[in-house]
């Protein structure tokens, strides 16, 4: 049960194929059937023992079956999270229940219903890509370790069913084996193979690195899971979003209040005829003129905070660096990076108006409103006074039907003056929006007239740190480095042996059967031996034998 | 510059043309004699590679023209796969020389060149998102990929051809004249678009979109499917009233587009069969008659085995390193981005099926062929029916 | 022997890929993702009221803070002030203050609120999200229950009921 011993006196771990040294075929798999050579015909531990749950565990996540079919049902699941946009991309501030209904019917209502609206980030989607990480290390530990050792105690000397039971295999007989076999280990050694001689037969060997390919590239496979999976630990991943307006300076979040930004100007340009390459005119004549967006960036100014670090006190600060940052060009430093995403165009900044005499149109002075810190009272002197009894930056009327405010932001701002003159000493009341006024206790005679309107732009910019980039870098270099070994390197092994007054040779390869044949091809021309004939090739052919076939 | 570009786009997709036919002759000359020297296939290879020198051509001056490479709209990006799936059908005729090869590939080079030409093909400005060095990087290195994928497609159909049995109909034939159809279909819509196009068809309608705004459309082929609530303008009087009118979410224009296409596939085809008097696949038999299965099944998995690792370094990594920085994230599951992933885990699992299971000959053709559904479904029905941050690699 | 050693290093390898799989499950699943978990220290801070005092956290150890964001356009903001007003001098008696920190409002808008609703507990204002950013706040009111040792009890998204912040200030009595 433990070990097999081979004629050769080779002790081999039960459950092998054939020996690891002298290739004898210990299981007899048929008469003359060609050797199966994958993982050298070693004993894969998992399909030994089978005992005990762990060792059942081990088994099935062994199995290139499971591994192939987790793989494909992920792929079925990443189709299905394609069939309708994830939550991700579906407009913000609507509930997802209702958008997918309304967006594509009861298909959408079901496919809310059944969670693939958020299908990548769903337990059984991060389980499956967890389980195929599973499979990768236990598949790789399985086969490597006895491959290993198949590889490195193989032997030159070949038992002879094992060679005739090679794919290619050929059989001479020549006058002057010792020069034939010499000359060929010269050649071999020309086409850089590693040949190793005893009693006279040749084993040589090339890109038996290539073998490892798999390995190293599962190794980076799973480097680059544990860096996807380290992101849920706390503190190495920020994401954050900033609105930042030209002119404002703002703690940078995430930062811990380490780092302030201040916009000095966002831009936004397109392209227009005339201006650019004249190539583009046909492009911008379909879409239309200054309509193709050519460039957005926002010049900022990056500062770092010196001294104690409390929220909310004013933070004394230290300029960094300018920079302007551009989509394509995020602003980098401290491990951070800030990235131009979105923008917005002409956001109200001061309000302007002109208190008026209604009747001759004379203008009695001007207030300017600063829409983030409105003042309560504005001279405008000689017994001329506008009071802000009310100011709604976002201004919409409730549920109630009263004037009130959206958000903080001045995107719609709105005001109750009380206007005193000394012609009006108890003062007017009047309600002014854009574009809008009300005098709710009746007619007025001075009014408020919109005089004009200061804006800036606001870019929106995100601010992220991910201390998992590197792992992930190294994961997926060492899965690419992996990946070119196995795939454009291949494993290529001739045997040349001396049996019974006849040279034997025997050759094998992991990949690209065609490109050994020509090597085998120019290794023995002009040596007057038999060119190893490929008998997968002949057996198929003495299998279609009765089929009809043209005149060949 | 921008001229002469084209024109050396055109002369390349003419001699890809002649191209095909001196592979055929390679064909029908082996079968007449099997010794002597292959002239039909040294001549066909020699134009194959004139004219592959011709696109480059076009490639380098319209680079030249516009200031970056022309990877950035979907004309762009379609022909530019078909002008690399030329290349590496020349590298790999030079390590198999497989004539009947080039008798496949070429052909559907020039579909896929032909099929990019129908979408606009004016030079575009780059968007900011686009400006940056890893549009050349990332997407040459991707199309590569998929381009040398799509040679274990052409292998494999080969294979598929020569191997299935036609003297009965079966699942086999019926799988493979759906492959024949979906060919015919392409060039369906190639035939459709360049007649209604030459003839200048042109149907405005106003309609009204998913958020209840009136908007218009222009419609260059006749409507048979028309827009939500769509209604012709007055100057398109007398054209077609479309028959059926279409929900708001449903693009009613693409979809025409498919319809008039399927039609004209399924005449083209059903054309086809009754001159032959068999299935196409049928027909295509005699010319796969001389191909060895066993270097057919090579190649196929030699283009996948070099074309993984490329496809991985273009559609995976350099993706995610240009998407970490011009989109934050180096991962955002965007479509098109869970359709490189759907593509890679394919392939993944046709490498495993074939290592360790054995999945060799007709089976492992069989996933070549769909390997390549998935990478056209992923240019063509990804880029115009699931938008994403990547559609406007559309129209 | 062999055996035994190679049972042991599939079950710890085993185990190993079970503490990662349970992990990534547990932390995208079952924590959430605050800027400040409960039983943590308040951060710091110092914001100035509408009379122009400072106030710092800090200077609050030994009693309990009822520390409530809050916006004027906030409904649910809205509906809970005239509780806390109402609530606030019988429990300062007993150690417990409120603090509001509304969210970067113009003064005015913060003043002329405060006044319509007689509001006696202090209020500042958060110009710049700093104290915003620190606590992480998101969505309004969202309150923060911090005991005499200066560590988060408790934190309160969403509207309350006057039994609720009852409850809540008798929960930080130092």
């Amino acid at each position: 049960m433990e070990q097999v011993k081979c004629e050769c006196g080779h002790v081999n771990p039960h459950g092998t194929v054939f020996c690891e040294s002298c290739g004898k075929p210990l299981e007899e798999q048929g008469e003359k059937s060609l050797l199966d050579m994958r993982y050298e015909g070693s004993a894969r531990r998992s399909q030994t023992y089978k005992r005990t749950i762990v060792d059942q565990i081990w088994a099935f996540f062994s199995s290139v079956k499971v591994g192939v079919a987790l793989i494909v049902i992920t792929l079925i699941a990443s189709v299905i999270g394609t069939i309708f946009p994830q939550e991700m991309y579906i407009p913000p501030n609507v509930n997802p229940a209702d958008y997918y209904e309304e967006q594509y019917g009861w298909a959408g209502k079901l496919y809310y219903e059944l969670g693939f609206n958020n299908l990548y980030g769903s337990w059984w989607y991060i389980l499956l890509i967890a389980l195929i990480g599973v499979s990768l290390v236990i598949c790789s530990l399985d086969r490597v370790v006895p491959l290993y050792r198949a590889l490195k105690r193989q032997g030159v000397k070949r038992h002879p069913h094992f060679l005739e039971r090679q794919r290619l295999f050929g059989v001479s007989r020549i006058s002057d084996m010792d020069q034939a076999v010499a000359l060929l280990k010269e050649r071999l050694a020309k086409q850089r193979y590693r040949v190793r001689e005893e009693d006279g037969h040749l084993l040589a060997e090339k890109g038996r690195f290539s073998r490892w390919g798999p390995y190293v590239n599962h190794v980076g496979l799973i480097i680059f899971l544990i860096g996807a999976m380290l992101r849920s630990v706390p503190g190495m991943y920020i994401d954050e979003v900033m609105w930042v307006r030209e002119g404002e300076t703002k703690e940078i979040p995430g930062t811990n209040g380490q780092y302030f930004l201040k916009s000095e100007k966002f831009i936004f340009d397109t392209y227009k005829k005339g201006e650019d390459n004249e190539v583009f005119n046909a492009a911008i004549d379909r879409v239309g003129d200054g309509m193709i967006a050519e460039n957005y960036q926002t010049n900022v100014v990056l500062y770092k905070r010196v001294g104690p670090t409390v929220a909310g006190a004013k933070p004394e600060l230290e300029k960094v660096k300018e920079y302007p940052i551009r989509v394509n060009e995020p602003l980098k430093f401290d491990h951070y990076a800030l990235y131009q995403v979105d923008f917005r165009l002409n956001e109200p900044k001061t309000m302007s108006f002109q208190l008026t005499d209604k009747q001759s149109g004379k203008t009695l002075g001007t207030v300017a409103i600063d829409l983030y810190d409105p003042k309560e009272t504005y001279n405008l002197g000689n017994g001329y006074r506008v009071e802000l009894l009310s100011y709604f930056p976002d201004f919409e009327f409730d549920e109630d039907g009263n004037p009130s405010t959206k958000s903080r932001v001045p995107n719609n701002p709105a005001f109750v003056f009380k206007m005193y003159a000394p012609d009006r000493p108890e003062g007017e009341v009047s309600f002014v929006a854009i574009q809008q006024t009300l005098e709710p206790f009746g007619d007025n005679k001075y009014k408020m007239a919109f005089a004009e309107l200061e804006t800036r732009n606001v870019s929106g910019l995100t601010v992220r740190r991910d201390f998992t980039l590197w792992i992930l870098g190294v994961g997926g270099a060492i899965f690419m480095f992996g990946l070119v070994q196995g795939m454009y390197w291949n494993h290529r092994r001739i045997w040349v042996q001396r049996v019974n007054g006849e040279l034997w040779i025997a050759a094998h390869t992991n990949k690209n059967w065609f490109g050994l044949k020509k090597e085998l091809h120019r290794l023995l021309d002009g040596t007057g031996l038999t060119m190893p004939a490929d008998r997968l090739e002949e057996r198929k052919q003495a299998g279609q034998g009765g089929q009809a076939h043209g005149t060949a | 510059m921008v001229q002469l570009s084209s024109t050396l786009l055109y002369i390349s997709f003419v001699l890809y043309l002649i191209g095909t036919f001196l592979f055929g002759g390679a064909i029908r000359d082996k079968r007449k004699e099997q010794q002597g020297k292959d002239r039909w296939s040294q001549f066909g290879i020699a134009v194959t590679i004139i004219g592959f020198l011709a696109q480059v051509g076009y490639f380098v001056t319209r680079w030249i023209a516009a200031g970056h490479a022309p990877v950035s709209n979907l004309f762009e990006f379609t022909t530019f796969f078909g002008m690399m799936l030329v290349g590496a059908f020349i590298i790999v005729y030079f390590i198999y020389r497989l004539s009947v090869l080039g008798l496949f590939a070429l052909p559907i080079a020039l579909l896929i060149i032909a099929y990019a030409s129908m979408f606009p093909r004016e030079i575009s400005p780059l968007i900011p998102a686009l400006q940056s060095d890893w549009l050349h990087i990332h997407v040459t290195t991707a199309a590569a990929g998929e381009a040398i994928l799509a040679i274990s497609f052409v292998a494999g159909l080969i294979y598929l051809i020569r191997v299935v049995d036609q003297s009965k109909p079966s699942k086999r034939t019926f799988w493979l004249e759906v492959v024949m159809f979906g060919l015919v279909t392409t060039l369906g819509f190639v035939i459709v678009s360049t007649a209604f196009g030459l003839s200048g068809y042109e149907a405005k309608f106003t309609w009204i979109d998913k958020n209840n705004q009136s908007s218009e459309v222009e419609y260059h082929m006749p409507a048979l499917v028309g827009p939500h609530k769509g209604e012709l303008a007055k100057e398109s009087a007398g054209r077609l009233d479309p028959l059926v009118e279409m929900p708001a979410i449903i693009n009613a224009k693409k979809l025409n587009t498919v319809i008039w296409s399927l039609m004209a596939g399924a005449v083209l085809y059903i054309a086809l069969r009754l001159v032959l008097r068999k299935r196409i696949a049928a027909a295509l038999q005699p010319l796969a008659k001389n191909v060895n299965l066993d270097l057919a099944d090579e190649i196929g998995y030699r283009a996948v085995a070099i074309g993984f690792p490329v496809f991985t370094l273009g559609a995976l990594i350099f993706a995610m390193i240009w998407a970490q920085i011009a989109w934050t994230r180096f991962w955002g599951w965007d479509p098109k981005e869970v359709w490189a992933l759907i593509t890679w885990l394919f392939y993944a699992a046709f490498l495993h099926l074939r290592l360790s299971k054995g999945w060799h000959g007709e089976k492992s053709a069989w996933l070549a062929v769909i390997g390549f559904a998935i990478i056209m479904f992923n240019l063509v029905a990804v880029n115009l029916v699931i938008a994403g941050l990547h559609s406007y690699a559309g129209t | 022997m062999k055996k035994q050693q190679r049972l042991v290093m599939r079950t710890v390898i085993l185990l190993l890929l079970l503490a990662a799989l349970g992990y990534t499950i547990y932390a995208n699943f079952f924590t959430e993702k605050t800027a400040v978990a409960v039983g943590s220290t308040a951060p710091d801070f110092v914001l100035s009221d509408l009379e122009g005092r400072e106030h710092r956290l800090s200077d609050y150890r030994g009693k309990g803070v009822f520390l409530n964001f809050w916006g004027t356009w906030c409904k649910p903001c809205e509906r809970e002030m005239p509780y806390m007003n109402e609530l606030y001098p019988i429990y300062q008696k007993q150690g417990v203050e409120i603090l509001a920190v509304n969210v970067g409002e113009p003064k005015l808008n913060v003043e002329k609120f405060a006044e319509r609703f007689g509001l006696t507990f202090p209020i500042v204002i958060d110009r710049q999200d700093q104290v915003l950013n620190a606590y992480g706040v998101g969505p309004l009111p969202t309150t923060f229950l911090i005991d005499k040792n200066g560590k988060v009890k408790k934190i309160i998204t969403g509207t309350m009921t006057k039994e609720d912040i009852k409850q809540h200030l008798e929960s930080i009595k130092p």
